[in-house]
C-alpha cells in the first residue's frame, strides 16, 4: 500500500440553497478543491452521497457530477454509506490511491435535501434504518436517537441539560467559519427552551436539514512535489459495521461500529486517542456526541457528559470536537458531512482554521456514522 | 405606478370577529410544548353564522359609514380572498347587493393568497384614478384555513378591511403612489380538492416573504424618492409578529413606527385581510399630515407597496365606524378545541 495525502481541499457554504442545484453544488466544491490542488488531472472521482436517488429523483449521481464538473471520460462512482457517505467516498478514494490504481483522486460528498418538505426528508432518512424491522413500522431517525438519549439519561442518572454544552460548543465555533449554516452562538437557556422534536431531543440537540457539498484531492504522497501544498497524510482509515438495526444489539449505548472503525484507525496510524488534537465526531443529535467519545476511546461510559460539562470538548480542552460547528453548527448535508469534517480538518493542520484554529494541531481524527451506529468511517490525518 | 387623476381613500372600515382561540389551547391538543415560543398569542375565528362574505359586508357597511357616499355610486365591488365560501360564484355579488351598490357595478373576487386585498387596492385605485368610476370598493378578507396540527393552525385568523377609493380631494388619505412586485415562487398553495394550504416552511421566509417585500417596498421609495424617515407610519403583512418586525428594520423603520400597525399578535393571521386590517387600525390613529408606507405580501409570490398621506378629513370620519381597537377587545375566549373544530367546520361527517 503506497502512503496517501490530501493536496486539495474545497466546499461550499452550507444552506438552503433553493435556487442552486444538487450537480452545482458539486461542481463548485470539486472546483475549488482542484484549483486548490493546483488543477491536477484526477484519474477518478467518488462520490458520497445518499438521498439524490429520492429527493432529486437522480441516481447515476457519480457520472451527473463528473459531466457537470467537466471531468469526462472520468471514472467515476458513487459510494453510499447512509450518513457516513462522505466518510467512505473518502476512504474509497484512499484506496484507489494506496493501492496504486490511480495517482489522483477526488472524494465528493455533496446531498441536496432542500427541495422537500420536512416529512419526505424524514420519510427519506429513515430508509438508513431497518427497513423491516425499524422504518417500517414508523420510527423516524430522531426517534431512534431519542430513544438511545432517554435510555443514556435513564442509566447514568443525568437532564437533559447534561447534553447542552454539546449543542453550545457546536455553534460556538460554527461562528467563526464562514461556511456554516448557524454563525450565531446559543445559551444554555437557548437549548433548555427549544422546541421537542421526538421527547428528549429538541430542535438545538439536532443537526438541521440543509444542503452542501465539499471535495478533497487525495495523491500518492510520493507525487507530492506536483502540488502547491505540502500534503496532509491520511495516516489511518477505517471502516465498521453493526447490526443495522438497534434492537439486535446486545448493549445499544455501546457503539461497536464507531468502536471498531475507530480501534482500527488508531491502530495504522500507530496512536491513541491521548494523541487526537481534534476530533470532529458525528455529532447529528447531541447523544451521538456522547456514545462516540466514550466508545472512541476518550471517556467511559456516562463520561460523554462529563467531558462536555468540564470544557474538555471546547477548542480550549484536551479533545476539541466540532472545532469548525461540526453537524449541529456548521450544518449536516448527510452525504456531505464527512467530506466536510475532512476539509475541517485539513484546514486545522494547515493552520488556516482562523478563529478556529487549534494551536499546534499535528492529529486530527474525523468519523462518519451512519445509521444508529450501523456503520462507521474513521480517518486520521497528520500534518 | 400613479394614477392619471389624483385618488385617495375615502372611506375604510374593519371586521374582525369575536371568538378568540388562544395558541396554548392549540398545543395543549397536539401535545407541544409551547415553552412560551408559540408564534402568536391567540388567534380569531369566524362565529358559527360568519364566513368571509358576512365579514367582508361588515368592513364594508363601515367604509360606507365613513365616506358617507350614497352606495349606488359604487362602480367596483372587488373581493380579495383564499376562503371563498363558494369555488364558483362570487363573494362580490353578494356584498354589493347587500350594500345597495347593485346593479351599475363591477364585481369580482380577486385571489392572491394573503395579497389578494392589496391586488384589490391596486384595481380600485386604476379604476378611479382612469376616470371610469368615481368610486370603487376593495376588501381584503378570509377566514383562514389550517391543517389541524400544522404550524400555521396557531395564527391562520378570521378578519380583513374594505377600502372606497374615490377622488383625492374628497379623501381621508392621498395615495401619493404605489409599487407591484411579483415573481413565481411557489411558497404556499392549496390545489384543487385539497382541504387545506401546503407551505414550504422555511422557504416561505427569505426567498418569498422577506424578498417580495423588500423589493416592492425599497422599489416605491426609490420611486418616490423617499426614505423610511419620511413616513410617520409603516404596516406590512403580518404572517407572525416576527417577519414585519424583521423586513422593518432591515428596510431601516423603526419598531415604534410599525407598532400601531401590528395586530397579529391578538388577532392572528387575517391572511388577504392582514396588511389591510394593520392600514386600518394605523388609520385609526394617524394625524392630518402623516405619511403611510404600507406594503402587502401574498404567496405565489408578490408584493404591493402604496404610499399614503392623510388628509384634514380623517379624524372625523373615523369617529363613524368601530375603530380595529373596538373589534380587537370586543372578544371571548374559546379555550376549548372541539368547539373550535365545530365553528371552523373541521368536524366532517362520513
Amino acid at each position: 500500500m503506497r502512503n496517501v495525502g490530501v493536496v486539495g481541499i474545497g466546499q461550499c457554504p452550507v444552506a438552503e440553497h433553493w435556487d442552486r442545484s444538487l450537480r452545482d453544488i458539486a461542481t463548485e466544491a470539486v472546483t475549488a478543491a482542484l484549483h486548490d490542488a493546483g488543477d491536477p488531472a484526477p484519474g477518478a472521482l467518488y462520490v458520497g452521497n445518499m438521498l439524490a436517488g429520492q429527493l432529486t429523483g437522480q441516481e447515476n449521481v457519480a457520472t451527473a457530477v463528473a459531466d457537470a464538473a467537466g471531468l469526462l471520460p472520468i471514472e467515476a462512482i458513487k459510494i453510499e454509506a447512509a450518513c457516513a457517505a462522505g466518510g467512505a467516498a473518502i476512504r474509497a478514494a484512499y484506496l484507489a490511491v494506496a493501492a496504486g490504481a490511480h495517482d489522483c483522486v477526488l472524494a465528493v460528498g455533496v446531498e441536496k435535501m432542500t427541495d422537500h418538505l420536512n416529512d419526505a426528508v424524514s420519510a427519506a432518512l429513515a430508509t438508513a434504518a431497518d427497513a423491516d424491522f425499524e422504518a417500517g413500522h414508523g420510527v423516524s431517525f430522531v426517534a431512534l436517537n431519542a430513544l438511545l438519549m432517554r435510555r443514556y439519561m435513564h442509566d447514568h442518572g443525568v437532564s437533559r441539560e447534561a447534553f447542552a454544552p454539546f449543542s453550545v460548543n457546536a455553534h460556538r465555533n460554527a461562528a467563526c467559519n464562514p461556511q456554516a449554516m448557524f454563525r450565531a452562538e446559543i445559551s444554555v437557556d437557548d437549548y433548555m427552551s427549544s422546541p421537542v422534536v421526538a421527547d428528549p431531543i429538541s430542535i438545538l440537540d439536532s443537526a438541521a436539514i440543509c444542503d452542501g457539498a465539499a471535495a478533497l484531492v487525495l495523491c500518492a504522497l510520493d507525487d507530492d512535489h506536483l502540488y502547491p501544498h505540502t500534503p496532509i497524510r491520511i495516516a489511518g482509515s477505517a471502516c465498521a459495521t453493526d447490526t443495522l438495526g438497534l434492537s439486535e444489539r446486545r448493549d445499544p449505548m455501546h457503539w461497536q461500529a464507531v468502536a471498531d472503525s475507530a480501534d482500527a484507525a488508531y491502530r495504522q496510524a500507530g496512536v491513541g486517542p491521548s494523541d487526537i488534537d481534534a476530533f470532529e465526531l458525528h455529532d447529528a443529535f447531541t447523544i451521538v456526541s456522547a456514545l462516540s467519545l466514550e466508545a472512541c476511546g476518550f471517556a467511559a461510559p456516562g463520561d460523554g457528559v462529563r467531558m462536555a460539562a468540564d470544557g474538555s470538548i471546547r477548542r480550549e480542552g484536551d479533545v476539541p470536537i466540532a472545532t469548525m460547528g461540526g453537524l449541529k453548527g456548521r450544518g449536516h448535508p448527510i452525504g456531505a458531512s464527512g467530506v466536510y469534517q475532512a476539509v475541517e480538518a485539513i484546514q486545522q493542520l494547515r493552520g488556516t482554521a482562523g478563529e478556529a484554529q487549534i494551536p499546534g494541531a499535528r492529529t486530527v481524527m474525523t468519523q462518519s456514522v451512519g445509521g444508529s451506529g450501523s456503520v462507521a468511517v474513521t480517518h486520521i490525518f497528520q500534518g | 405606478m400613479r394614477t392619471l387623476k389624483k385618488v385617495g381613500i375615502v372611506g375604510y372600515g374593519a371586521y374582525v370577529p369575536r371568538p378568540r382561540v388562544p395558541a396554548d389551547t392549540i398545543a395543549a391538543t397536539w401535545g407541544v410544548a409551547g415553552n412560551g415560543a408559540l408564534p402568536v398569542r391567540q388567534k380569531s375565528v369566524p362565529a358559527l353564522d360568519e364566513d368571509t362574505i358576512t365579514m367582508s359586508i361588515e368592513a364594508a357597511r363601515n367604509a360606507l359609514e365613513r365616506a358617507d357616499i350614497p352606495a349606488r355610486k359604487i362602480r367596483a365591488v372587488w373581493v380579495g380572498t383564499e376562503s371563498k365560501p363558494y369555488a364558483v360564484k362570487p363573494c362580490a355579488t353578494i356584498v354589493a347587493e347587500a350594500i345597495g351598490a347593485t346593479p351599475a357595478v363591477s364585481a369580482a373576487d380577486i385571489e392572491f393568497a394573503c395579497k389578494a386585498g392589496s391586488e384589490a387596492m391596486q384595481t380600485a385605485v386604476a379604476f378611479v384614478g382612469s376616470g371610469m368610476a368615481e368610486y370603487a370598493l376593495a376588501i381584503g378578507m378570509d377566514a383562514a384555513q389550517s391543517k389541524p396540527g400544522d404550524t400555521l393552525e396557531y395564527t391562520a385568523a378570521a378578519g380583513g378591511a374594505a377600502y372606497i377609493f374615490g377622488p383625492a380631494e374628497d379623501s381621508l388619505a392621498l395615495v401619493e403612489a404605489s409599487h407591484s412586485h411579483v415573481t413565481d415562487t411557489p411558497d404556499f398553495f392549496r390545489r384543487q380538492h385539497m382541504h387545506y394550504p401546503e407551505h414550504g416552511h422555511r422557504f416561505t421566509g427569505l426567498p418569498a416573504y422577506l424578498a417580495h417585500t423588500q423589493g416592492a417596498a425599497q422599489a416605491l421609495m426609490d420611486e418616490i424618492d423617499a426614505q423610511p424617515a419620511d413616513f410617520d407610519w409603516a404596516v406590512f403583512h403580518q404572517p407572525n409578529p416576527k417577519f414585519p418586525r424583521r423586513i422593518a428594520r432591515s428596510l431601516g423603520f423603526t419598531d415604534e413606527q410599525i407598532a400601531p400597525g401590528l395586530v397579529v399578535d391578538a388577532i392572528g393571521n387575517t391572511y388577504a385581510g392582514s396588511s389591510l386590517l394593520g392600514l386600518a387600525a394605523v388609520l385609526d390613529v394617524a394625524k392630518t399630515g402623516d405619511r403611510i408606507f404600507f406594503c402587502s405580501y401574498g404567496s405565489g409570490a408578490g408584493s404591493d407597496a402604496f404610499s399614503l398621506v392623510v388628509n384634514g378629513r380623517l379624524a372625523a370620519a373615523r369617529r363613524t365606524a368601530p375603530l380595529v381597537s373596538d373589534y380587537v377587545d370586543r372578544a371571548y375566549v374559546l379555550d376549548d378545541y372541539g368547539r373550535y373544530l365545530r365553528l371552523s367546520r373541521k368536524i366532517r361527517l362520513l
